[in-house]
């Protein structure tokens, strides 16, 4: 049997890889190259080495994207976790019409963010109309604060579920034992359930973390950068540099500024998964 | 049951590569279904680019075929039709794929970079021939630019023909003719700025009495803000650049800059909203406002024709176009916008035999009866060319007649503008200083539109 697998192994494996070095690896190289070039089209690219990098390191509209992405992930990343947890402790009690609640609280999450993003668009141009209050064109922090409230919207349903599951698996002879040892809830939420949870912490962040660095279609339909610019995250910021003027300069502007962007997800990412791994406890 | 399981498995083995393998067919099977699912569906036509270009070499093996990039998703239908018709008349392959509306450039980017790259794409002036300089034909000997009507309709690179534009639009202010009648106006009341101030501010004043606006919305959001950020500031720079003889600058003095402030003004103060909500209005609502009869004048062009009068809404005699006076200039001789944003290129990486097909195809479309008709009648253009059939257009009929009584048409000067960015700058301003008309808001657009114009001139023509 062992044999069996490890002979055909490669076999199985062979389509799922071949489309992931097709549809990843390949234009993932192609970028890293055209970011060193000047091109209007993949074909023709000229190369020009750092140039592209020295241009943009000093860019005023990519640093104050970076700016706003980090500020909108730290905030997003506290309130949809800690409002899924919260959540998702309340629905693991014994209470009736849980389920109900669990399907409710997950249904923004099937919405895709294109159309989220103009829905929310047109409740919140109304009632800061209401308000009377500049609308989301010329208002920029109603512009961070509604990015925040459309992601926490959509995201939170999405967490709990993987914070249900993770709670769901603490075993309840260890929580027994703690109260019968004279915990009370607050030291069982913090000394047991947490650190047991801490895997699914782990992939809670990692998601809210990536999706708030990659954030493009909801950032586009809620506000498009607007007002000039200052609700514009890093991948906006990327697309607006490639479609925004025209020239093969800004192609390769465009793609060294992805190249970028995608080391800095990386390393990020890489920093919170060593951090909270190493908080997790073994059953 | 082990059978069964065997066949099941059998089954859906086939389905699987009999659907894989349905994208790959003939050439001609391509272009039917891409007259089949005509419709701007931004994913059909990303599906019928990668059949179309994946079809199109295995059909240029002889003789030359055509593969057109087509910009307007409106004429989609047409442009199958009269490729069809060629194909029929001449046995050349002509392919025509429609880019889903906004998203020409970057379609063209990636089919570009295709081995069945497009024969045929166009560019809308100087900015975007700046991306696709190095990939036009110079079309300075072919049989097309013969046919041309003037000069100006040609798009230059040195002494190279690049681009030979193909359709005419006129833009000015659409009236509804009954409305204006009924506050007392006619349309020979309104022959300078200084008449269509007194009539609009006039209305505004009986606002209530009356039942409608003078104008519709000027809406800022992405359908309709180009409206004013590129057509409106076009005269702006039109006044500029005969007053200094001009084409073109670098950098651009903004001397008509409180005229600009003026019409802004004219449009915000007397609509049918309050000018601070005018960030959130669409195109469709400044549209619609004007099919229900609220407002009497909408700034828009001679494609509009079509949206006002297909359901019988309004009919030839409620609608005129009259120009758009901002008090420059000589008003009495002043007529409609008129001019293009969309030039065909022939692409210069083809082989010989494509590039012959296309110019040839280019040539028929605008020479044959059958082409001057499809693209006069049924796309409802009007193409700069010798041959070119009347139009049915109230409003392209009355640019007509206004430019034989001796007015001149104030040209298109947008291409001229630097980049996307730049209107961008411009428009934001204006929504800022529409929700709050200060003269510093004012002086951010003024910064906008000089101080934006040099620093984008400057970073786009970096080489």
């Amino acid at each position: 049997m062992h044999k069996a697998l490890k002979r055909y192994s490669p076999i199985f494996v062979l389509p799922t890889l071949l489309a992931f070095i097709i549809g990843f690896i390949v234009p993932f190289a192609q970028g890293l190259y055209l970011s060193f070039c000047k091109f209007t089209t993949v074909d023709n690219a000229k190369w020009v080495g750092f140039a592209n990098y020295n241009v943009i390191l000093k860019d005023a509209s990519f640093l104050n994207s970076f700016k706003f992405t980090i500020l909108f992930a730290v905030v997003s990343i506290i309130l949809i976790n800690v409002i899924a947890f919260g959540l998702a402790l309340l629905l693991t009690k014994e209470l009736r019409g849980t389920n109900i609640f669990r399907t409710v609280f997950f249904m923004p999450n099937l919405i895709g963010g294109i159309v989220l993003g103009y829905i929310w668009q047109i409740l919140i141009n109304c009632i800061l109309s209401l308000a009377s209050k500049p609308l989301l064109a010329l208002n920029s922090s109603a512009g961070y604060w509604g990015l925040i409230i459309l992601m926490c919207w959509q995201q939170i349903g999405y967490m709990m579920i993987i914070y249900i599951a993770g709670l769901q698996n603490v075993p309840s002879d260890l929580v027994e034992a703690a109260e019968i040892d004279g915990a009370n809830a607050w030291d069982v939420l913090w000394k047991i359930k947490l650190p047991m949870v801490m895997s699914s912490v782990t992939i809670c962040v990692f998601l809210t973390l990536t999706n708030s660095f990659k954030l493009f279609d909801q950032n586009l339909a809620l506000t498009g950068g607007d007002p000039n610019h200052s609700t514009e995250m890093l991948a906006l910021n990327i697309y607006q540099t490639f479609y925004a003027r025209a020239g093969a300069l800004f192609k390769g502007y465009g793609q060294a500024k992805a190249v970028i962007f995608c080391i800095l997800v990386i390393a990020i990412s890489m920093l919170q998964l060593k951090l909270t791994k190493s908080k997790e406890v073994q059953q | 049951m082990k059978n069964v399981k065997k066949l099941l498995a059998l089954g859906l083995a086939v389905t699987m590569t009999a659907s894989m393998l349905t994208g790959c067919g003939s050439s001609n099977e391509g272009a039917a279904d891409a007259d089949t699912n005509a419709k701007t569906d931004a994913e059909a036509t990303d599906a019928e680019a990668t059949d179309a270009s994946a079809d199109d070499k295995t059909a240029s093996a002889e003789g030359g075929s055509v593969y057109y990039l087509n910009f307007k998703p409106e004429q989609d239908p047409q442009w199958q039709e009269l490729a069809a018709k060629y194909t029929e008349e001449t046995g050349v392959d002509v392919t025509v794929v429609t880019a889903a509306s906004g998203e020409y450039e970057t379609t063209l980017m990636s089919e570009m970079g295709k081995s069945g790259a497009p024969t045929m794409f166009q560019v809308n002036g100087p900015v975007g021939l700046a991306n696709w300089k190095d990939y036009c034909y110079d079309l300075k000997d072919s049989a097309i630019y013969g046919e041309l009507t003037s000069e100006d309709f040609a798009l230059k690179d040195g002494d190279a023909v690049a681009g030979i534009a193909y359709v005419i639009e006129s833009y000015g202010l659409i009236t509804n003719k009954t409305l204006l009648e009924k506050a007392g106006y006619t349309i020979d009341d309104i022959k300078s700025f200084a008449d269509l101030k007194k009539v609009a501010e006039d209305i505004t004043a009986r606002k209530d009495e009356l039942g409608f606006a003078a104008f519709t919305s000027a809406g800022m959001d992405g359908s309709s803000d180009w409206r004013f950020k590129t057509h409106l500031a076009n005269l702006p720079i039109y006044f500029e650049y005969q007053a200094d003889g001009i084409g073109t600058t670098k950098e651009i003095k903004g001397t008509y800059l409180d005229n600009y402030r003026d019409i802004w003004n004219l449009y915000i103060n007397n609509s049918t909203c309050d000018p601070a909500e005018l960030a959130a209005k669409t195109g469709d609502d400044s549209r619609n406002e004007f099919l229900a009869s609220q407002a009497v004048f909408f700034q828009n062009g001679s494609w509009e024709y079509g949206n006002l009068t297909a359901d019988g809404t309004f009919t030839d005699d409620d609608l005129a176009m009259i120009p758009i006076y901002i008090g420059v200039g000589d008003e009495a001789n002043q007529g409609l916008c008129t001019g293009t944003e969309n030039y065909w290129c022939v692409n210069k990486e083809a082989d010989e035999a494509d590039i012959q097909a296309t110019l040839d195809f280019m040539n028929w479309c605008v020479t044959s009866e059958e082409g001057t008709k499809a693209m006069g009648e049924d796309m409802g253009f009007v193409i700069p060319f010798k041959n070119a059939v009347e139009s049915q257009n109230l409003f392209v009929k009355q640019d007509k007649e206004l430019t034989a009584e001796g007015k001149t048409p104030v040209s298109w000067n947008f291409p001229t503008m630097p980049s996307e960015e730049w209107k961008n700058g411009v428009g934001q301003a204006l929504t800022a200083y529409a929700a709050d008309e200060t003269d510093d808001n004012w002086e951010a657009v003024r910064s906008a539109f000089v101080d934006g114009w040099k620093t984008e001139y400057e970073l786009t023509s970096q080489e």
